[in-house]
């Protein structure tokens, strides 16, 4: 690559070219951030809207614990998901170091306090607001979870996407999870860090430039779905 | 909604097998821990599909600093191992760690440094004096700082020119050696650099090749067998087959016919 190509026209050449290397790479990244998501959202929705109703010693301990973990640093999950699936940890009998579940998983470390936190948020403001309505109805704090949350889904969408953004940008993680394998393991970031590392500047901010694309992608796609939602409600 | 919630739990479920059952097949491929410098010149890209071709086994790279791949082989996540620190090496197959060590192929380690080259060191006779002209000049010297085999051979070096590696000039940066190497160029400091990762460097600003040659910058390559006793579940037939292909005549020319910009990056010498 001549080293005067500017970025954007890197950027550009490798998404008209559909260069098959880069389509492998975007793929991966998106299936490993979008499933990390989807499984924080099943997890961490239900988790903050139950720590939003109940009352029971320690909660606010919880709470904070878990707006804390909001600002875990990357490369700190990444560690602890390494010790835990290497070999010589708890889990390495799974055999799951260098390969894209580990780096699901290091993803839905991350995110999952981000969407649980910030669901707890959500809800507990939604459930001051109609407690009495819902109590007059006699729902159990078990019934009210799916009803809150449902109530909650335009705002929960941006929660989502919020986690997506966190999935999607970080790389200290996978790095150290996944091990950066070209094929195997290789995504948006960790290439962008490897071309970095070989001076290739260009090629570097190309992809940069495409990441931020398929960003913006996923979170007009989710501004499209609510918008859309949100006139049908009127 | 509860309906709605078991799909999204489906699947997520789905998924997450998905990709687990994907981890799984392709059973043929070994996991090598190897440096920065052989997979960012480009050599693995070039020779690992030879052996591919001929063995069925794919190789998959981690590339980090050579202290960290000693640490991934020590717990067990690395089938393979392929590093350059020969005294490292042997304490790793001394600890029971490994049960063979190999000479693969070498290549020399570089000084690198502003082209105005303000303490001169490319008139100097050896890497000893270079090194301490740097440190007299108090122009500042970019160091890996991160365990790495580079790292370890230019400590060795500042050993053996006499010269205390510290001061305001001496920073330590803790990167591999691409980071290293675009700091230095963003710092004009002088920096040493395997000779495959600098001649493969794309971002070299005002840097310059200012010393080359003396005997003490030989950088040696081996590969390890990592041993059974100590890690039964790894693939251990297959890194032997890799092992002994890198050894053997097609190996050693395939590592010889590779070239970045026209120049021959690594130089076979197995026994």
């Amino acid at each position: 690559m001549p080293s005067d190509t500017s970025a954007l026209n890197t950027a550009l050449s490798l998404i008209l070219g559909f260069d098959p290397a880069l389509m492998e790479i975007v793929a991966l990244s998106l299936r490993v951030s979008l499933a990390a998501v989807l499984m924080a959202a099943v997890i961490g929705l239900p988790l903050g809207a139950a720590l939003a109703l109940w009352r029971f010693p320690g909660r606010s301990v919880l709470v904070v614990a878990l707006n804390a973990l909001m600002g875990l640093p990357p490369v700190v999950a990444g560690l602890c998901v390494y010790l835990l699936l290497s070999r010589a940890g708890p889990l390495g009998e799974l055999g799951l170091l260098f390969t894209p579940t580990a780096m699901m998983v290091a993803q839905l470390v991350l995110v999952l306090p981000i969407i649980a936190a910030l669901a707890r948020q959500q809800v507990e403001e939604l459930h001051q607001e109609y407690r009495e309505q819902l109590t007059s109805l006699g729902l159990s704090r078990l019934r009210m979870i799916p009803t809150l949350l449902w109530d909650a889904r335009l705002g929960l969408v941006t929660v989502i996407l919020a986690g997506f953004g966190r999935a999607s940008a970080e790389v200290g993680a996978v790095m150290i999870v996944g091990g950066n394998i070209d094929g195997v393991t290789r995504m948006m970031t960790t290439a962008i860090v490897l071309e970095t590392s070989k001076g290739n500047l260009a090629l570097a901010l190309g992809l940069g430039i495409v990441l931020l694309g398929l960003v913006a992608l996923v979170n007009a796609a989710a501004y499209v779905v609510g918008e859309t939602a949100r006139r049908r409600l009127g | 909604m509860q309906h709605k919630a078991r799909i999204a739990l489906t699947a997520a479920g789905l998924m997450g097998l998905s990709m687990a059952a994907q981890a799984q097949d392709g059973e043929s491929y070994i996991t090598l821990a190897s440096t920065t410098s052989t997979e960012n010149s480009g050599l693995f890209g070039a020779i690992i599909p030879q052996f591919t071709d001929k063995t069925g086994i794919e190789v998959r790279v981690v590339a980090v600093g050579t202290g960290q791949a000693f640490e991934i082989a020590r717990r067990g996540d690395a089938d393979s191992l392929l590093v350059h620190d020969t005294a490292g090496e042997e304490t790793f197959v001394e600890e029971g760690y490994g049960t063979e060590r190999a000479n693969v192929m070498y290549n020399d380690f570089v000084l690198i440094g502003p082209d105005g080259d303000p303490a001169g060191i490319a008139d100097a006779d050896t890497v000893a004096e270079a090194m301490q002209l740097i440190a007299e000049s108090g122009a500042p010297f970019a160091s890996r700082g991160d365990d790495s085999g580079t790292n370890r051979a230019e400590l060795r070096l500042w050993d053996a020119a006499n010269v205390e590696a510290e001061g305001d000039w001496y920073r330590e940066l803790g990167s591999g050696m691409g980071p290293t190497l675009n700091t230095a160029a963003g710092m004009d400091a002088y920096v040493m650099s395997d000779r495959a990762t600098w001649v493969a460097f794309d971002n070299p600003q005002n840097l310059e090749l200012l010393f080359e040659g003396d005997d003490a910058l030989f950088n040696q390559y081996g590969s390890i067998l990592i041993s059974e006793e100590e890690h039964p579940h790894l693939k251990h037939d297959l890194a032997e087959q890799w092992h002994q292909w890198l050894l053997s005549d097609e190996g050693q020319q395939a590592i010889g016919e590779f070239e970045v910009k026209g120049q021959q990056l690594f130089f076979p010498n197995a026994d």
